[in-house]
């Protein structure tokens, strides 16, 4: 209970939320829509670790430490995949998943 | 209803319904702009926390850097009028059932476990002062290795970024 909030709204938020990302993971065949379902799953764990910390352990930090170098690691993620979406769009002209067959030698 | 609970409700509300929309919307640059909303409804879930630190961070970061450059990879990429294909039923069914399936397991679970009803505080801990101490911090709740980590990460990837997509002489 955070001032009148209970722990479970906070949890189903953040579960919906990551099995939306799910199906948008497996739905999406354009690589950027891919990238977006990602971070929504990415986020949905940072507002669980957010939430566990303040509420059940309010006098540590772990939680927001984890979601403070998820973040960090979603940053640099972001940046080498959107690298590697443009030079496959170079080679290609496609970011189609199922156009992606011919990456290999 | 509280302030509090009413704050929660908007911002839970903002969070779910944009994000289904990043998903199934058929514009390519309107998923990138819900994306930006679930992000900025995110960040206000960290101010109604109380962790005003990571909410600037989310703002900043996410909502700031990592939308602005999915942005300009959607700009690159493909036509703004560019409507993207309708997926068929044969995907939408099995990966509307595993998202549904795992959804309904995981909310069962939650609302049947009992949490601690009430943890006393010792007061509020999430000054900046404290978070800058422990990330420097050697001790035993302190974060300098991850930290160090992190900013190797951080130069890897911006120098493997530069060199994917440096354009090659031949």
């Amino acid at each position: 209970m955070f001032e009148g909030v209970p722990l479970h709204w906070f949890l189903i938020t953040g579960t919906i939320m990551f099995f939306v990302g799910i199906y948008g993971f497996l739905v999406r065949k354009n690589l950027i829509t891919i990238l977006m379902s990602i971070e929504l799953i990415l986020n949905s764990v940072n507002i669980n670790f957010v939430a566990f910390n303040k509420i059940l352990y309010p006098d540590h930090l772990e939680g927001m430490f984890f979601s403070l170098f998820i973040i960090a690691v979603a940053a640099a993620e972001a940046a080498v995949v959107i690298a590697i979406i443009i030079n496959i769009y170079r080679r290609l002209v496609s970011i189609n998943v199922e156009k992606m067959d011919e990456m290999k030698y | 209803m509280t302030p509090n609970q009413l704050m929660f409700a908007i911002f839970s509300a903002v969070i779910i319904i944009f994000s289904i929309l990043t998903v199934t919307s058929r514009r390519i640059l309107r998923a990138a702009t819900y994306l930006l909303f679930v992000l900025v409804a995110t960040g206000g879930m960290y101010f109604l926390l109380r962790f005003n630190y990571l909410a600037a961070i989310q703002l900043a970061l996410y909502a700031g850097g990592i939308v602005v450059l999915i942005i300009f990879s959607i700009l690159l990429t493909s036509h703004i009028a560019e409507k993207l294909e309708k997926p068929g039923l044969k995907k939408i069914i099995p990966a509307f059932l595993a998202a549904a399936g795992g959804a309904l397991i995981s909310i069962a679970t939650i609302l049947q476990h009992n949490f601690p009803a009430e943890v006393v505080s010792g007061g509020d801990r999430t000054n900046i002062t404290m978070i800058a101490k422990s990330l420097i911090s050697t001790e035993k709740y302190g974060y300098a290795l991850p930290f160090e980590v992190i900013s190797i990460l951080l130069l890897a990837a911006m120098v493997g970024a530069i060199i994917l997509a440096k354009k090659r002489k031949d």
